[in-house]
C-alpha cells in the first residue's frame, strides 16, 4: 500500500553491470510486471527493492521513505519466491504465522489472519500439513498465503509460476489476479513469460541488458512498442521483421519495397510519419495475426500477396503458416479451413494499419 | 509521470553511513567476521601457532625441561645423514601408504559393486562393513594383536591344526617379530580399518550414477564388462580421487596401529613418521629431533594433496 | 516384524503372477546367490576381530592358555574378566567416565563453534571468505602427529594459568583442533544445499541474521548437525595420540590409553580382561553407530559425492 520509486538505480557485481541506472515510478496499489530475458536485471531489481541486494548507486523509496539502508526485515515487504521457499520444518499454519509472530502480533489476531488468508486461497484443510506433503500448486498457494497474512506495503513475486506445469500455471495466473483484486496492494511481479505479464499487470516494464526498454499498459506494449526489442518480446508467436526500403508510391504516397517483386503500400494516414525515412533501408515489423487469409470487405490499408507454404502448425482456433520472403522466415495466422496442403501457394492479406517501421540504426520504432 | 530515461550514470550520493561504506569495501555481510571469530581464535592458537612452534623446535636443540637455542638445520642434517633408522621410516611410510591404499581401492571397489546389487538385508550388510571404521582403532588393534601374537595366534593355530594346512608344515610365523611380516601385519590391519571408508564412499558414488546411462549403454549393445569400464569407472574417478586423497593423508600420518601393534619394532623396522617422532620427542625427550621428523611429513602431504587435487579438478568436469 | 508383514502381500502377488507369467530366470537367481556368497568373506573379515574379542573375553584363563584347544570357540563361559575389569581396574570408574566427559564437552564446543563458522563461510559474502575456506581445508589436513609435540608446550602454557596438565581438560582443550575443521568442512557442504531463498524469506518475514539462523537455517540443517555431533563424538572417543601424550595420571586416562597402558603388564598378557576391555570400550560407539547409521554414511560420503 505504498508507491515505489526507483531513482538512477545501479547494481554492479564484480564485473557485471546488472542494472544500469533505471528510473521507475510504481503507483500505489498498482500491479507492475517486470519482464525480460534472463540476465536482463529484472530479478536483481526486485531483490534490491526487497533489500536482499545492496544498491550500488541510486535510491529506492517505498512510500515516503528512502529504504536504501533499511534491512529487509524492516521494509514491510513480502515476497513469493520461484521455489516457494517454504520453511520445511514448520506446518503450513506456522509458515504463515511466522512473520506475524516475529512482529509480536497477538495469538488471536494471528489465528484470524491465517484463517482468512487460508480461506482466500482454499488451503483451509492443509494448515496442519508440512510443505513436504503438499503438491506444487498447494505450495504455491501457501507461499502466497504467507505473504498475504502479513498485509505488507508491497508484494514481490519472483517468477512464482515457473515451477508449475502449464495447466496449473494458467490456473494460478487467474488466481493471482483474483487475489490482487481482493487484497489490493502494490505488486511487483517478475517473470520471463510475457503472457503472464500481459494478463496480470496494470503496467508492464520490459527490461533488457540492465536497462528499461519501455514502460506501459499491456495494450500499449502490444500495439505501440517503442523499440524492436519490445516489439519482438511481447506477443507470441513473435513479430515478423523484414528488411525493406521506403520508396515513393506516387501521389505523395509511400510504399515499402520488400523484394524486387513485392512492395506494400503504406496507409496514407501514416505517410507523414514515415516521410523523413524515404529512400532509406528500414525494418518492417508485422505480427503474425496481421498476416492472414481473411479479406475484409471494407476498410483501407489491406495489401495482398501470395506465398508458398513451407510449414503448417495447426493450433485449433487458428493455424500458423510459415513461408519465407528472401530467405527470411515469416509466420502468418490463418483460419484452419483456408489452409491448403504444404507446398501450395496461398494468398495472404496484410493489415498495414498494424505495421511498425523500425530504424535499424537505433532499433527504435518510428 | 513515468520516467524511462536511462541517461547517464547516477552520481554518488553524499550521505553514506559508516556501515554502508564498510559494506562497500568488505562485502555485504560484515557480521561474517563475528561468526568465524571463535573458530579462527581456536585454530590460530591451537593449530597455526603450534605449527610455527614445531618449525622453531625443529631448528633448535630443544630438550624437555631445558631452554632451547637455535641450531639451524642441524636436526635435519642429522636425520638425513647420521640417523640410519630414518631411511627405513621413509621406506615404511611409502610402502605402508601405497600398498594399503592400493589394496583398499581394489577390494573396496569389488565390495561396493557387490553391495550395490544386494536387495535384502541391505542395511545389515552395509552396517556390518562399516564397523571397523567407527570402532576405536587402538582397541580393535589390540584385538589384532592377539590374533597375531606368536603364541596365541589364531592364524598359526589354523596352520597347525586344520587340514589341509596341517599337512603342509607351515608356520608358526612370528608375525610381529619378523621385520617383513611385521610390516605386512601393520599394513594388513590398516587395510582392515580403512577398507570400510572406501566401500561406503564408492558405494555412494555408484548409487549417484544415473540409471539411464546404463540403459542407454545397454541399448547401444554394451556388455556388463563394457558398462563397468566405459561408464562406472570413468564416472567414479572423481569419487575415487577424493577417497584416495583422504585415505593417503590419514595413512601417511597414522600412529595408532603401528604404535599399538609393534611400537615401531622389531628393531625399529616398522616405524612411521608419527611413531618415530614420538620416540624422539616423548621417549627420548629430544623435542628438536622429534619435531624435525614430523615436519618431514609435511612436504610429502602437501605434494600428495596438490597432486590429487589436480586430478579431482580435472575430473569433476562431468555434469551428471 | 514390520518388514515381514510388508513383504507378505508382495510375495503372494508375485506367486500369483508367476503362474501366469514366466518365473524369475534361474540364472538370475543363481547370480543373486553368488553375489551374497561373495560378500560373506568381506563381512567375516570386518567382524573377525570383534568375534575374537568376545570369545576370548568369555573364556577362563585356563582355557585361553590351553593352546591345543581351538581359540575360535569357548567351552565354558565366564564373566570373570568383566568382573575383574570393574573391580580391579579404573575401566568403568575412571576411563569410561573420562572418555564420556571429554567426548561430550569437546563435541559441544566444536560443533557450536564450527557451525557458526561453517555458516559464515558457506553463506555470507565478505572479503576473505574464500581464503578462510581454504584455511579450514588446510587445517583439516594437518595431522595430529605433526602437532602433538608443540601442543605439549601450549598445554603447559595454559597450565600456568589454569591447572589442566594431566587432567582431561588438556584433551578438551586440544581435541577441537581436529574436530572444528572437520565439523566446518562437513557443515559448509551441508549449508550450501539449503536453498538461500528460504533464509531470504525469513529476513523479509522480519528475522534478523541471528534469528534467521536459529529459527530457520539451523532447524533445516539439523541432519547435518546431528551428523557433525556423531562424528565429533566418535573421533573424540577413539582419539589415542593426544591422550597418550598429555596424560600420565592413571585416573585421568581415557579408554583407549587406559586399556593400552594399564592392562598390558610385563610379558604375561591377561588376554581375557584385555579383550573384555577392548570389546566393552567399542560397544558404546558401535551402538551409537547402529542407531544413526545413515547419518554416519552421509557424513563419510558427503565430501566425496558433490
Amino acid at each position: 500500500m505504498a508507491a515505489i520509486e526507483l531513482r538512477d538505480l545501479w547494481k554492479r557485481y564484480d564485473r557485471v553491470e546488472a542494472v544500469q541506472g533505471i528510473n521507475l515510478d510504481i503507483r500505489h496499489n498498482e500491479f507492475i510486471a517486470l519482464v525480460g530475458p534472463s540476465g536482463c536485471g529484472k530479478t536483481t531489481t526486485l531483490r534490491m527493492i526487497a533489500g536482499l541486494e545492496d544498491i550500488t548507486a541510486g535510491e529506492i523509496r517505498v512510500g515516503d521513505r528512502v529504504v536504501n539502508e533499511v534491512p529487509p526485515k524492516d521494509r514491510d515487504i513480502a515476497m513469493v519466491f520461484q521455489n516457494y521457499a517454504l520453511y520445511p520444518h514448520m506446518t503450513v499454519y506456522d509458515n504463515m504465522a511466522f512473520g506475524l509472530k516475529l512482529r509480536k502480533t497477538s495469538k488471536a489476531e494471528i489465528d484470524r489472519r491465517v484463517r482468512d488468508a487460508a480461506d482466500i486461497l482454499n488451503i483451509g484443510e492443509l494448515l496442519d500439513r508440512r510443505p513436504k506433503q503438499l503438491s506444487g500448486g498447494q505450495r504455491q498457494r501457501v507461499a502466497m498465503g504467507r505473504a498475504i497474512v502479513r498485509n505488507p506495503q508491497v508484494f514481490l513475486f519472483d517468477e512464482p509460476l515457473s515451477n508449475l506445469d502449464a495447466k496449473l500455471r494458467v490456473q494460478m495466473r487467474t488466481e493471482i489476479k483474483k487475489i490482487h483484486r481482493r487484497v489490493r496492494t502494490t505488486v511487483v511481479y517478475v517473470t520471463h513469460d510475457q503472457i503472464e505479464a500481459m494478463t496480470l499487470a496494470d503496467r508492464i516494464v520490459v527490461m533488457n541488458f540492465g536497462l528499461i526498454e519501455q514502460v506501459g499498459t499491456p495494450d500499449e506494449m502490444y500495439n505501440a512498442p517503442k523499440t524492436r526489442f519490445v516489439a519482438s518480446f511481447i506477443g507470441s508467436p513473435s513479430m515478423n521483421f523484414l528488411p525493406c526500403r521506403v520508396v515513393s508510391g506516387g501521389n505523395g504516397s509511400l510504399a515499402l519495397r520488400l523484394t524486387d517483386k513485392l512492395s506494400l503500400a503504406v496507409p496514407p494516414e501514416r505517410a507523414a510519419r514515415y516521410r523523413s525515412h524515404l529512400d532509406r533501408e528500414m525494418v518492417f515489423g508485422i505480427r503474425p495475426e496481421h498476416i492472414s487469409d481473411r479479406r475484409p470487405n471494407a476498410g483501407s490499408g489491406f495489401e495482398e500477396f501470395e506465398a508458398g507454404m513451407e510449414v503448417v502448425e495447426p493450433m485449433g482456433i487458428d493455424t500458423m503458416v510459415f513461408f519465407s520472403i528472401d530467405g527470411i522466415e515469416i509466420c502468418a495466422r490463418a483460419r484452419p479451413r483456408a489452409v491448403g496442403p504444404v507446398g501450395e501457394a496461398m494468398p495472404f492479406t496484410v493489415d498495414m494499419n498494424e505495421m511498425h517501421l523500425i530504424d535499424p540504426a537505433n532499433d527504435r520504432v518510428v | 509521470m513515468v520516467a524511462v530515461t536511462n541517461i547517464g550514470r547516477a552520481e554518488a550520493r553524499p550521505p553514506l553511513s559508516v556501515r554502508s561504506r564498510l559494506r562497500r569495501s568488505v562485502g555485504p555481510d560484515i557480521d561474517g567476521y563475528g561468526f568465524i571469530l571463535p573458530s579462527a581464535i581456536i585454530m590460530v592458537s591451537l593449530v597455526v601457532y603450534p605449527f610455527g612452534l614445531a618449525v622453531w623446535y625443529s631448528l633448535s636443540d630443544a630438550f624437555i625441561g631445558q631452554p632451547a637455542s637455535f641450531i639451524g638445520l642441524d636436526n635435519f642434517i642429522y636425520i638425513l645423514t647420521v640417523d640410519d633408522i630414518f631411511p627405513k621410516v621413509l621406506r615404511n611410510t611409502l610402502l605402508f601408504a601405497v600398498i594399503s591404499v592400493a589394496c583398499k581401492v581394489f577390494f573396496g571397489l569389488i565390495c561396493a559393486l557387490l553391495l550395490q546389487r544386494i536387495t535384502t538385508f541391505k542395511r545389515f550388510f552395509r552396517g556390518a562393513m562399516l564397523i571397523p571404521f567407527v570402532a576405536p582403532t587402538a582397541l580393535t588393534t589390540l584385538g589384532w594383536w592377539l590374533i597375531l601374537d606368536p603364541t596365541y595366534s589364531h592364524i598359526n593355530w589354523i596352520l597347525k591344526h586344520v587340514w589341509p594346512f596341517s599337512e603342509m608344515g607351515l608356520g608358526p610365523y612370528q608375525f610381529l617379530a619378523d621385520p617383513t611380516l611385521a610390516l605386512s601385519s601393520v599394513i594388513f590391519v590398516n587395510f582392515w580399518r580403512g577398507l570400510p571408508f572406501f566401500v561406503i564412499t564408492i558405494l555412494a558414488g555408484l548409487v549417484s550414477i544415473p540409471d539411464h546411462l546404463y540403459e542407454a549403454a545397454e541399448i547401444d549393445g554394451a556388455s556388463t564388462w563394457d558398462k563397468f569400464w566405459k561408464i562406472t569407472l570413468p564416472l567414479l574417478r572423481p569419487v575415487l580421487a577424493v577417497v584416495i586423497l583422504f585415505s593417503t593423508i590419514f595413512t601417511l600420518a597414522d600412529f595408532n596401529i603401528v604404535f599399538v601393534l609393534t611400537r615401531g619394532g622389531p628393531m625399529n623396522e616398522t616405524h612411521l613418521f608419527a611413531t618415530y617422532s614420538y620416540t624422539y620427542g616423548i621417549l627420548n625427550h629430544d623435542i628438536g629431533l622429534g619435531a624435525a621428523v614430523s615436519l618431514f611429513l609435511f612436504p610429502i602431504l602437501a605434494f600428495t594433496v596438490i597432486f590429487l587435487l589436480r586430478l579431482i579438478r580435472r575430473d569433476t568436469a562431468y555434469e551428471l | 516384524m514390520s518388514s515381514d508383514t510388508a513383504t507378505m502381500p508382495a510375495m503372494a502377488k508375485s506367486e500369483r503372477t508367476s503362474l501366469a507369467l514366466n518365473r524369475t530366470p534361474m540364472w538370475r537367481q543363481r547370480k543373486k546367490l553368488a553375489n551374497y556368497l561373495a560378500l560373506l568373506p568381506y563381512i567375516a573379515f570386518a567382524l573377525f576381530p570383534f568375534y575374537i574379542m568376545v570369545i576370548t573375553s568369555l573364556k577362563s584363563n585356563q582355557e585361553i592358555n590351553n593352546l591345543s584347544k581351538s581359540p575360535f570357540w569357548a567351552t565354558g563361559i565366564t564373566t570373570d574378566h568383566y568382573v575383574y575389569l570393574a573391580q580391579n581396574t579404573g575401566f568403568f570408574d575412571h576411563w569410561l567416565l573420562n572418555t564420556v566427559i571429554v567426548a561430550t564437552v569437546s563435541t559441544v564446543i566444536s560443533v557450536s563453534v564450527g557451525t557458526l563458522g561453517a555458516y559464515a563461510l558457506a553463506r555470507l559474502r565478505f572479503r576473505g571468505v574464500e581464503m578462510f575456506g581454504v584455511a579450514v581445508f588446510i587445517t583439516y589436513l594437518v595431522p595430529q602427529s605433526l602437532l602433538f609435540i608443540p601442543l605439549i608446550n601450549v598445554v603447559n602454557a595454559v597450565d600456568s594459568v589454569v591447572p589442566i596438565r594431566d587432567t582431561y581438560w588438556s584433551l578438551i582443550l586440544t581435541y577441537p583442533t581436529f574436530l572444528i575443521p572437520f565439523v566446518m568442512w562437513l557443515l559448509m557442504g551441508y549449508f550450501r544445499t539449503i536453498p538461500v531463498e528460504v533464509e531470504e524469506c525469513a529476513y523479509l518475514d522480519g528475522c534478523s541474521r541471528l534469528s534467521a539462523l536459529f529459527r530457520v537455517v539451523l532447524p533445516m540443517a539439523m541432519p547435518g548437525i546431528i551428523c557433525a555431533v556423531l562424528f565429533s563424538y566418535t573421533l573424540s572417543w577413539n582419539e589415542f595420540l593426544y591422550s597418550l601424550v598429555f596424560i600420565q595420571d592413571q585416573a585421568a586416562k581415557t579408554l583407549s590409553v587406559g586399556v593400552f597402558t594399564e592392562l598390558i603388564r610385563g610379558d604375561i598378557y591377561y588376554w581375557g580382561s584385555l579383550m573384555a576391555a577392548c570389546f566393552t570400550g567399542a560397544i558404546p560407539i558401535v551402538v551409537l553407530y547402529s542407531f544413526f547409521m545413515d547419518y554416519y554414511v552421509s557424513g563419510l560420503t558427503s565430501g566425496a559425492i558433490k
